[in-house]
């Protein structure tokens, strides 16, 4: 018994590819030499770093913290020894070193003590505390950190939606993983339901997996759930969580919000996993299935530790092909170009695809826009791709930002369908950070002003505080003389030191010369001689002053 | 005849009185237009424009007296704004300032004094220490206006620019090349 599906605006249909990695079952990687384990594997602030190079770890151990609140933990997919924290490759579009944590596997593989949570006894909300430290983020390609999502403030969550369509091309890792572990991913809905106090679960699978939608209704039936398996269309990008909560429930998501603001979360199916895995195992994210597909020898989906080279997943796939011109990132429609294959699997890696010119041709050169309106009729979220371009590729942001662009999900749709193959989501995207920074400029500004004025602010009350003090002071001084007249001690004080003086004075005039005693004649006459001289003088001195 | 001249005159007393009283009631304090342009500028108080902080550079913008083209950490973009906001055109930089790379000023652990000289300089309260303790700056509210840099007696600080990291990383700019067949890699 299907669900109802409800329409939903835009999207296509691309060339769905799913068959190459689909078949074959998921691929447990064997231990790595080495982990490089880079500490910003989530959205929001990197986790802050626990260990220093030579220190010993143990697998599952916390090597980064969570620093604020939208920020998740990092840990030790295995047991070794650290040999470095630096800036390495990290699999980013912008191709720039992050800070890691590497370390060398002592192939032991010896975990810390993992202790399951009671969540049946915790009331909703609470789960989300012992959740901080275990660093689940959204597999889904957000990587969202999972603690704030189970417990958001606001509006009641009525409807927990489970987001299993995988909608881009090649990416087969969800369905495999709903295939072979149906029932540990319904365990983790159901933590989810309770700790968010859903009242239903609604199950959103694309109609190009009947296996894992089996697999799926096996399990809801087996655990007894109140969950509903709905198969929805194949059509890109159903799996959004916008587009699959409008699918499902036939709700629309208003401008500017999430799906949260109107009471439903949405979870990716590979979430609900970890979450059973952190819960009743008490095991941290450590590992994730990673489809790597495309112009490979074995197409595989890859169980791997967080922190395993790149290039090791690709061996494990049989190795890249003869005629392999790089590797993508994610899907094909918004994944990005991998610069260097020794950067680590993290959390938000979901598919790494081997290119060569004959599965994804080369783009052709990008003609002038014609106003055809495709984009507009593509596009999931209602919006008018063409304005967006035109704003953002003339720099407007103000007006990029009136005409709704950061409700673009950067699906890529509207690049696709484009006549003219304007690599319109590049534009979008430039538009997006260029705003983005400018806020925080903006921001920092305000924040820089503020805390210049109070400066001033504060100098000037210090500088009458201090005139005030001393003002009181002087006061004070002139208050003592007065109350020294009728203090008869200070009195006394005052004669002692008046008749000193007095007798100082009278000292110094009554004083005679001691060498004029014993004269001779002659200096007798001689002094006279002077003084008689200094009398003539001084009248006139007197009458020229 | 009179009792025209009367109605307008009462016309023109009520008129009269009412004005008054709006001028009393929505008295515009301080400079709005200044406070415009305060918002534009950088706030980071460095004084390159001559001025002792943004504020009296704006306001000394309002009154016409400053040029739009003195404050270097705005770039070419503040200039573009300020010209667009009062309506004059957009000039290059003045001699004398030219706009630097966004650093921040980085306090040598090993060298400093602790005389908090740094400390009283700095216009955003930016730099944490006191007398005789170990200064550090708080590198996320440095504005980079390098105000701190000469006053330390032992020349302990230095000014790094910042360099483009995961997270403060923009999209670029999107380059179609015109000959796709030379460009590829």
């Amino acid at each position: 018994m299907n669900g109802k599906v409800y329409p939903i605006p835009g999207g296509l249909h691309p060339a769905e590819h799913k068959a190459e990695s689909n078949a074959r079952t998921i691929l447990v990687a064997p231990l790595a030499e080495r982990y490089i384990v880079p500490l910003r594997q989530h959205l929001g602030q990197a986790a802050r770093v626990l260990v220093q190079a030579g220190d010993t770890v143990l697998k599952g151990q916390i090597i980064g913290t969570p620093d604020g609140h939208i920020s998740a933990a990092v840990h030790a997919p295995t047991s070794g020894r650290v040999l470095a924290v630096e800036p390495r490759p990290v699999a980013h579009p912008s191709g720039l070193p992050d800070l890691c944590v590497v370390i060398e596997a002592d192939g032991a593989d010896t975990a810390v003590e993992m202790h399951p949570i009671d969540w049946r006894n915790l009331a909703p909300g609470e789960l989300a505390k012992p959740l901080a430290a275990m660093g689940l983020a959204g597999q889904g390609g957000a990587v969202f950190p999972s603690h704030v999502k189970l417990a958001p403030g606001g509006t009641a969550i009525e409807t927990l939606i489970l987001n299993g369509a995988e909608c881009e091309p090649w990416i087969t890792c969800d369905d495999r993983l709903m295939r072979e572990r149906a029932t540990a991913i319904m365990q983790g809905a159901e933590i989810m339901r309770h700790t968010l106090g859903a009242k239903r679960i609604l199950v959103g699978i694309e109609d190009n997996k009947p296996q894992a939608a089996e697999a799926m209704r096996g399990a809801c039936a087996q655990l007894k759930l109140a969950a509903r398996v709905t198969v929805v269309p194949t059509r890109y990008p159903s799996g959004g969580a916008k587009q699959l909560t409008q699918l499902l429930t036939g709700l629309e998501t208003p401008s500017g919000k999430i799906s949260t603001d109107i009471g439903i979360q949405v979870f990716n199916v590979a979430t609900a996993y970890a979450l059973y895995r952190a819960v009743e195992l008490g095991e941290p994210m450590l590992s994730r299935v990673v489809s790597v597909t495309g112009h490979v020898a074995e197409p595989h989906n890859i169980e791997a530790r967080l922190g395993t080279p790149i290039v090791d997943l690709i061996r494990l796939a049989g190795g890249d092909l003869a005629g392999v011109t790089g590797h993508i990132i994610g899907g094909p429609m918004m994944g990005f170009d991998l610069d260097d294959t020794a950067a680590p699997l993290v959390k938000s890696v979901n598919c790494v695809i081997a290119r060569n010119p004959a599965l994804f041709p080369r783009h052709p050169p990008a003609m002038p826009c014609t106003r055809c309106g495709q984009c507009a009729l593509a596009c999931p979220a209602s919006l008018q791709p063409f304005e967006l371009y035109w704003h953002a590729k003339a720099k407007n942001l103000d007006k990029a930002r009136a005409y709704k662009l950061f409700d673009c999900i950067e699906c890529g749709c509207c690049s696709h369908v484009c006549p003219s193959h304007i690599p319109l989501v590049d534009y979008y995207r430039f538009a997006k950070s260029e705003i983005v920074a400018a806020d925080r400029a903006k921001q920092a500004a305000e924040g820089a002003r503020q805390r210049h004025e109070f400066q001033l602010l504060r100098q000037e009350r210090e500088k009458q505080e201090k005139a005030a003090r001393l003002g009181k002071k002087a006061s004070e001084r002139l208050e003592a003389g007065a109350v020294a007249a009728d203090d008869p001690e200070a009195a006394r004080k005052k004669a002692i030191l008046d008749a000193a003086i007095a007798r100082a004075k009278q000292a110094k005039e009554t004083v005679q010369a001691k060498n004029t005693e014993t004269l001779t004649p002659e200096q007798q006459r001689q002094i006279d001689a002077i003084e008689a001289r200094r009398q003539a003088a001084s009248p006139a001195t007197e009458h020229e002053a | 005849m009179i009792s025209a001249i009367i109605v307008m005159a009462a016309i023109g007393l009520v008129l009269g009185m009412v004005l008054g009283w709006a001028e009393l009631k929505f008295k515009v304090t301080g400079n709005p237009l200044a406070d415009k342009i305060n918002d534009i500028l950088p706030q980071t108080q460095c004084g390159q424009c001559g001025f002792p902080g943004c504020r009296p550079y704006a306001e000394a913008m309002a009154k016409g007296e400053a040029d739009i083209n003195r404050c270097p950490p705005g770039g070419e973009a503040g200039i573009q704004r300020l010209a667009d906001l009062l309506g004059v055109e957009v000039k290059p930089f003045g001699a004398g300032v030219a706009p630097k790379p966004k650093s921040v000023a980085i306090i040598d652990e090993n060298t400093c004094i602790g005389c908090t000289l740094c400390i009283q300089a700095c216009p955003v309260d930016a730099i944490v220490g006191a007398s005789k303790q170990l200064h550090v700056v708080v590198a996320d509210l440095c504005t980079g206006c390098e105000l701190c840099v000469t006053p330390c007696p032992v020349d302990c600080i230095h000014m790094e620019v910042v360099h483009e990291t995961v997270n403060n990383w923009k999209w670029r700019y999107p380059v179609v090349p015109i000959h796709p067949e030379r460009a590829a890699p």
